[in-house]
């Protein structure tokens, strides 16, 4: 065994000794290196640790009140839970609110790192396991929208596992797989409740520690792409000469702003979880499921309509093709950008395009997707959007590689 | 500053796509057009009925109460000791539906509205779609004219209580309650749902089994009558708008065209009175969310400010 | 680190905390038994058909509920005051639980006593201790005589005497 100095139980020293408190303290806290150029963006990772902290543990509320049955599942949230539970109806509220907004700051998050070109080399990892995020979150948010049992939890969970039948290849022995049963039934919500209370959050935590991982050694982007010379900043910032230094620690610097900006998060969360929640907690779902019944709009949560957009314009199989291409395209994004500049998009010229393009073109696939597809005006919309994102990430690899070298290193 | 044109865009495509994906899908989704196109605009209800021939005889309550062995022939009053000749099981299965007590009548129900449907019941409830071809609507016209209609409802008016002593339940129970049932109110179709004991050995409960099988029994004549079995409101006030529940409620088939349900013909405070009602089995939270709003919100704009000082002072002397 | 600097720190940390205090107590309510379960509290007994020296068993608050008619001729346990007066009977109205580790005590009628299969503790017609190892007498829930019939969850007047005279457990 290694020698062991005396030190008094559990002071400082002690901990040190044993579990190396100072050094992990240094390494991820007073001096993990963020830049000082950046702005409020660069908070939008602390805020979905926050969000996702909050589902959470207002899920654990929930959690010993919910009930995993087709019987019983619908009065155990809007009965037992919604009037009976001590401020049950806060933590649903809470929850449903949470798991709307988690998804517009991944967006933000998303096209954050989009932007200032935070996924080139070296930072692929951290880009990779961003995405692998975003598909277990969905995959959690679908699940979890199964639990209440009302009439869209039914005809979503009925849409969505129909696509597994892979178009005309007709492969319902996998639909009936999936779902345990012909229709979704007590088989689909026991398995689903059991990916959303515990497969998908331990994996979705794993993710999580694998981000931070990957962000550990090549560190933060910041404003302007440039490349900084970690070791020197912290140099001078050590010495004291704050002003000078292109660095800040995360503990205490980064964290205030991070902080502040919380703050103003939470502003807006709470007013919607006390005052403006219909837009999370659907009218549609407070009808008991009804496998008899189609309601009259069948739509997803808004964070996937962009998604079921691009299926809709299409024939029943090439419809597939291209939304199976949605969901991974986003994964290639550091391999088809062929330009080794990491700028903001407004310092890159076609790839600024390219930036504003996508982005208008996923607010109206999102918009097109709520829409009833009868309008005959809305449904040509859709279309157009649909074809603009293929073209725009076909297109990504040859915009790029023409791109002209912005100035600093390649 | 550079910080506030991002903040900018950030709002500005969120926005936009709340705008899109709330108030502008959902207005396209209920849109409803008149015959020419045109999109019909509805305003707020007041509960007059004016398609109604206004009935403008002055009622004789006493006359009315000689009358009223009319109506106690399928009707209870309780509130004059008048029990109704057949329980609401028997009564399911010879009517389809147990006729209503009118202990409340009076008060809840539009007086316009009544008179007319005591000499037309078909058509002041608008339901003359569902009965045709021979199909008997099972109230009989027992005053088909103004004089007699306007004693019976001066009648039932001089017998009810005053709105404010009509709880929202039985403003629930009288106008909805017969079809409707509220199960988180423990409202069935035929009655509250009775406290009972389950036998600690065998752990079956008979009685409250006799009381469901009563329940069941009662709905299977209910959606023979009615083609469908009424939804259970227990929670109906978060699942329909505000709009949809004003407008649905004055005149169904303004909402659901082809229904079976009948305007009920609640006057304005009745209304009033049923949607009490339904907020307080779908919606009981709402004083509560009401009453802590406001502080949950203030703590976090003080949380802001205080972290906006501790921010600043952190970022003070680096730039 | 000056001190202005931890200062606004602190300050946050502080108000932070009386949030999170705000938060605890919405998580204690969120554990609080649920009003459905604490009306359930209140069981009605009708005790018009007791026949005597015949043990009846009831469920209050999920526990069993020993409800015996006394026979006169245990005499002893007939002028125990904990027995409870109703209509001139005299009944003994207990917790069926072993006061030792909580096991349900068999009555045995020809002994007029209820027997623990446990520990071997016993009690006599009255709830007292007869046999060791139960430390106490079986406990008296809280009651409401009305008429013929009784309410355990509602502390009546007779409840609230004997309690008075340390009789109830």
């Amino acid at each position: 065994m290694a020698h062991f100095d005396k030190a008094f139980p559990f002071s400082n020293k002690w901990m040190d000794q044993r579990l190396a408190v100072n050094t992990l303290q240094k390494v991820l806290s007073t001096e993990y290196w963020i830049p000082k150029n950046i702005n409020f963006l660069w908070a939008m990772g602390m805020i979905l640790a926050a969000t996702f902290g909050i589902l959470v543990i207002s899920g654990i509320f929930l959690l010993m009140y919910y009930i995993p049955s087709t019987k019983e599942g619908f009065d155990a949230v809007n009965y037992t839970i919604m009037s009976e539970v001590g401020y049950g109806w806060l933590w649903r509220h809470i929850h449903g609110v949470g798991a709307s907004l988690v998804f517009l700051i991944i967006y933000i998050h998303m096209f954050t790192g989009i932007y200032y070109g935070s996924y080139k080399r070296g930072r692929e990892l951290i880009w990779l396991s961003g995405m692998l995020l975003f598909v277990t979150f969905s995959a959690e948010a679908f699940s979890g929208y199964m639990l209440p049992w009302g009439q869209m939890s039914y005809w979503a969970g009925m849409v969505i596992t129909n696509l597994f039948s892979a178009g005309s290849l007709e492969l319902n022995g996998v639909v009936e797989w999936i779902r345990g049963d012909y229709v979704p039934g007590q088989a689909f919500l026991g398995r689903f409740f059991m990916l959303h209370v515990l497969l998908m959050p331990l994996i979705i935590m794993a993710l999580i520690v694998l981000h931070f991982g990957t962000l550990r050694i090549p560190h933060v982007n910041n404003q302007d792409g440039e490349e900084v010379d970690f070791e020197e900043s912290a140099a001078l910032w050590k010495a004291g000469r704050k002003k000078e230094a292109k660095i800040i620690p995360f503990n205490p610097v980064f964290l205030s702003k991070d902080v502040f900006v919380m703050g103003v998060y939470f502003i807006l969360f709470f007013y919607l979880v006390f005052y403006h929640f219909e837009f999370a907690m659907d009218p549609v779902n407070f009808d008991p499921a009804d496998p008899l019944k189609t309601p009259a709009h069948i739509y997803p949560e808004w964070y996937f309509l962009w998604s079921y957009e691009i299926l809709r314009p299409f024939s029943k199989d090439v419809g597939l093709i291209w939304f199976a291409f949605a969901q991974v395209i986003f994964m290639l994004l550091p391999f088809l950008d062929r330009s080794p500049n990491v700028a903001p998009a407004n310092r890159r010229r076609p790839f600024r395009c390219w930036f504003w393009l996508l982005l208008i073109d996923m607010v109206t696939l999102t918009i097109m997707g709520k829409l009833p597809p009868t309008d005959p005006t809305f449904a040509m919309i859709g279309t157009i959007a649909a074809w603009t994102f293929i073209i725009l990430w076909l297109a990504l690899p040859f915009i790029t590689m023409k791109e002209k070298l912005v100035g600093g290193k390649k | 500053m550079k910080e506030l044109k991002v903040l900018f865009v950030v709002i500005l495509f969120t926005g936009i796509t709340y705008y899109g994906v709330e108030p502008f899908a959902h207005h396209a989704m209920h849109k409803q057009v008149d015959a020419n196109g045109q999109e019909v605009i509805y305003e707020a209800k007041d509960f007059k009925y004016p398609d109604l021939k206004a009935v403008t005889a002055k009622g004789d309550a006493t006359a009315g109460k000689a009358m009223i062995s009319a109506c106690t022939g399928c009707h209870g009053i309780e509130s004059q000791k008048i029990k109704a000749p057949m329980d609401a099981s028997m009564s399911a299965g010879a009517y389809g539906v147990n006729p209503p007590d009118l202990s409340v009548a009076g008060a809840i129900f539009d007086e316009q509205f009544l008179m007319n449907f005591i000499m037309n019941p078909t058509h002041a409830s608008m339901v003359e779609h569902k009965f045709k071809g021979g199909k008997v609507y099972p109230m009989p016209v027992v005053a088909p004219d103004a004089q007699t209609a306007a004693n019976i409802v001066a009648y039932l008016k001089s017998i009810a209580p005053k709105m404010e002593e009509v709880t929202p339940k039985e403003a629930f129970v009288a106008a909805c309650g017969r079809c409707h049932a509220d199960r988180y109110g423990k409202w069935t179709q035929i009655g509250d749902v009775p406290t009972t004991k389950a036998n600690i050995v065998t752990h079956q409960n008979p009685e409250l089994m006799k009381f469901d099988v009563k329940v069941a029994e009662y709905q299977d004549h209910l959606a023979k009558y009615m083609g469908k079995l009424p939804p259970d409101l227990s929670i109906m006030i978060r699942a329909r708008s505000e709009h949809f529940m004003e407008h649905f409620i004055e005149n169904p088939q303004s909402q659901l065209p082809g229904t079976a349900m009948p305007r009920v013909g609640v006057n304005e405070e009745g209304y009033a009175k049923v949607m009490a009602y339904l907020e307080e089995t779908g919606d009981p939270s709402k004083p509560k969310r009401e009453a802590i709003g406001p502080w949950v919100l203030g703590f976090f704009f003080i949380f802001t400010f205080l972290a906006y000082l501790w921010k600043r002072s952190q970022w003070k002397d680096l730039h | 680190m000056s001190e202005r600097r931890d200062f606004f720190g602190t300050a946050l940390g502080a108000f932070t905390g009386l949030g999170a205090l705000g938060a605890l107590y919405a998580a204690k309510r969120t554990w609080d038994p649920l009003p459905s379960v604490k009306a359930g509290g209140f069981t009605t007994i009708d005790v018009s058909a007791a026949k005597e020296n015949v043990l009846n068993t009831e469920m209050w608050r999920g526990k069993p509920i020993f409800i015996l008619k006394v026979a006169k001729s245990d005499k002893k346990a007939h002028e125990n005051k904990r027995l409870i007066d109703i209509d001139g009977d005299k009944f003994l109205v207990v917790i069926g639980l072993c006061t030792h580790l909580g096991c349900i005590p068999a009555y045995f009628g020809e002994e007029h006593s209820f027997k623990c299969a446990c520990h071997g503790g016993e009690f006599d017609a009255a709830g007292e201790v007869t046999k060791a190892p139960p430390p106490t007498p079986l406990v008296i829930p809280p009651f409401k005589i009305d008429g013929k019939k009784m309410v355990l969850g509602e502390e009546g007047p007779e409840f609230q005497k004997l309690k008075a005279d340390g009789l109830i457990a």
